[in-house]
């Protein structure tokens, strides 16, 4: 059996939010019970209407297990039901019903020597990896390599860079690097010595970098992935 | 539990009654849902395999899949992920008709469903028979896409959708229940979805 730790329903207040660019909306949240996560696990939101209707969505966590808080970033989508609540309505003080944390699989314990690669807001569960890595003093076995049309699309883009995750913009250029999809020998170092590698993003971009990731010599069977939403 | 201050949804489905708990309707779109990098697979080289506790192991090459009766599901389709699809069709062969040529034994009580990439899901045995799962290679009169499982996967669609294993290629019969690939990983070992069976300690 899984040794990923497992919640149940419960609440979370939201205690800090701000909204990093236009259409980027971060939670913090004290979580009431919370069971610590690992990273790459999700939690699910419920939100509830006055007549019972309610809408629940997964989102994963950014914040590292040892943050008092559990940090959410949200992207809005043009007219949708729940990213569209947390980003126009959710304030400091709103009570939200919260289930997690969520997922056996796509999760990094600082063990296995890897590789990340996350699509715009497909980074988040990636965020709390590299914060895990920061922490314990273990960047050399997680390589981030995040991608993002634009610096202001790319959720934590100064602190992945920080960490000195390998951004490749597709529409504007960065420092030295013109704009463009990674090239497979920009891309080779990160995959080399890599043991499993982690994929997340829109349901398109996982496969794009799924395969992406195989013609740079990954192993097939050595990739985990997650997608966000619903482009299928 | 509380209200949301300041909600009041948007997405309130038209047919409340073939919705779920927790579900919506996605509409036209068909999202999918994989763990793991989509395969390549060959009709040529695929087979179908009913072995475990039966009484006569059975495999069957793409063309002798196709050369057993037809039957085809027409109806709704849940994600755990919380999205659900109405009117679908898909075509293929029942599991009964599986299951008649492979026997089961008396102890068999549990299947696992095998995939080619190794993924596997656990049903009770009461939930593939009765004309209610099938493995099935054409959808809305098309062949089955590769994101979907084509060529070929398991539908068993009165359950969330992670129970209808893409790219199956085994039905193991056994007398005990196993977690599958999901199931130790958090989630439901039955999955009914009228339920809200979505994870592990769920009733
Ligand atoms: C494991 C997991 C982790 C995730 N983590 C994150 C994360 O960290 N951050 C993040 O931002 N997202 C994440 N997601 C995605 C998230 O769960 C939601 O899917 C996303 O926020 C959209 O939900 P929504 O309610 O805002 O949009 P929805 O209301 O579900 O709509 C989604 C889109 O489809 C369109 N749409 C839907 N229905 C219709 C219709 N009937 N007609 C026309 N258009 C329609 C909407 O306009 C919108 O653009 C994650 C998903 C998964 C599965």
């Amino acid at each position: 059996m899984t040794d990923a730790p497992a919640g149940g329903w419960t609440t979370g207040t939201i205690i800090g939010l701000d909204h990093p660019t236009d259409r980027l909306v971060r939670l913090r949240l004290h979580v009431e019970d919370r069971v610590d996560h690992l990273p790459g696990q999700h939690y699910v939101v419920r939100l509830r209407a006055p007549d019972d209707y309610t809408a629940q969505r997964s989102y994963s966590v950014a914040s590292d297990p040892d943050d008092p808080l559990l940090e959410l970033m949200v992207e809005c989508l043009p007219g949708g039901e729940v990213s569209g609540h947390l980003h126009d309505v959710a304030e400091v003080g709103d009570v939200l019903e919260l289930r997690g944390p969520i997922g056996g699989w796509f999760v990094w314990k600082g063990d296995v020597p890897s590789v990340a690669i996350g699509g715009g807001s497909g980074v988040v569960p990636l965020v709390a990896m590299a914060r895990l890595a920061h922490r314990l003093g273990l960047r050399d076995r997680l390589r981030i390599v995040a991608l993002a049309r634009t610096w202001d699309e790319l959720p934590y883009a100064a602190e992945l860079q920080r960490y000195g995750a390998f951004i490749a913009l597709t529409r504007e250029n960065l420092g030295g690097r013109v704009a463009a999809p990674p090239y497979h020998d920009e891309l080779a170092p990160y995959v080399d010595g890599a043991e499993r590698a982690y994929v997340c993003g829109s349901v398109g971009f996982a496969s794009y970098a799924t395969r992406l990731l195989e013609e740079t010599g990954m192993r097939t069977d050595a990739i985990r992935v997650e997608q966000f939403g619903e482009t299928g | 539990m509380p209200v949301t201050r300041g909600f009041f949804g948007k997405r309130r489905p038209e047919r409340p009654d073939r919705l779920p708990p927790g579900q919506y309707d996605t509409g036209s779109s068909w999202p999918t849902l994989t763990a793991e990098a989509t395969p390549q697979l060959d009709v040529e080289t695929w087979t179908m395999t009913v072995d475990g506790l039966v009484g006569r192991p059975s495999s069957w090459s793409w063309r002798e899949m196709h050369a057993l009766p037809e039957s085809t599901y027409f109806g709704d389709i849940h994600c755990v992920t919380t999205w659900s699809k109405f009117d679908m069709t898909f075509r293929g062969v029942s599991v009964d008709t599986l299951l008649e040529i492979a026997m089961p034994l008396p102890e068999a009580r549990f299947v696992m469903a095998h995939s080619t990439t190794g993924y596997t899901t656990n049903l009770p045995l009461e939930d593939v028979t009765g004309g209610r799962a099938w493995v099935v290679w054409e959808v809305d009169g098309r062949p089955l896409p590769r994101g979907h499982g084509g060529p070929v996967r398991l539908l068993v669609p009165h359950l969330y959708f992670w129970k209808s294993a893409k790219w199956v290629t085994r039905l193991e019969l056994m007398e005990r229940d196993r977690p599958g690939f999901w199931e130790q990983n958090g989630y439901h070992d039955r999955g009914d979805p009228w339920l809200e069976q979505r994870y592990q300690g769920d009733p």
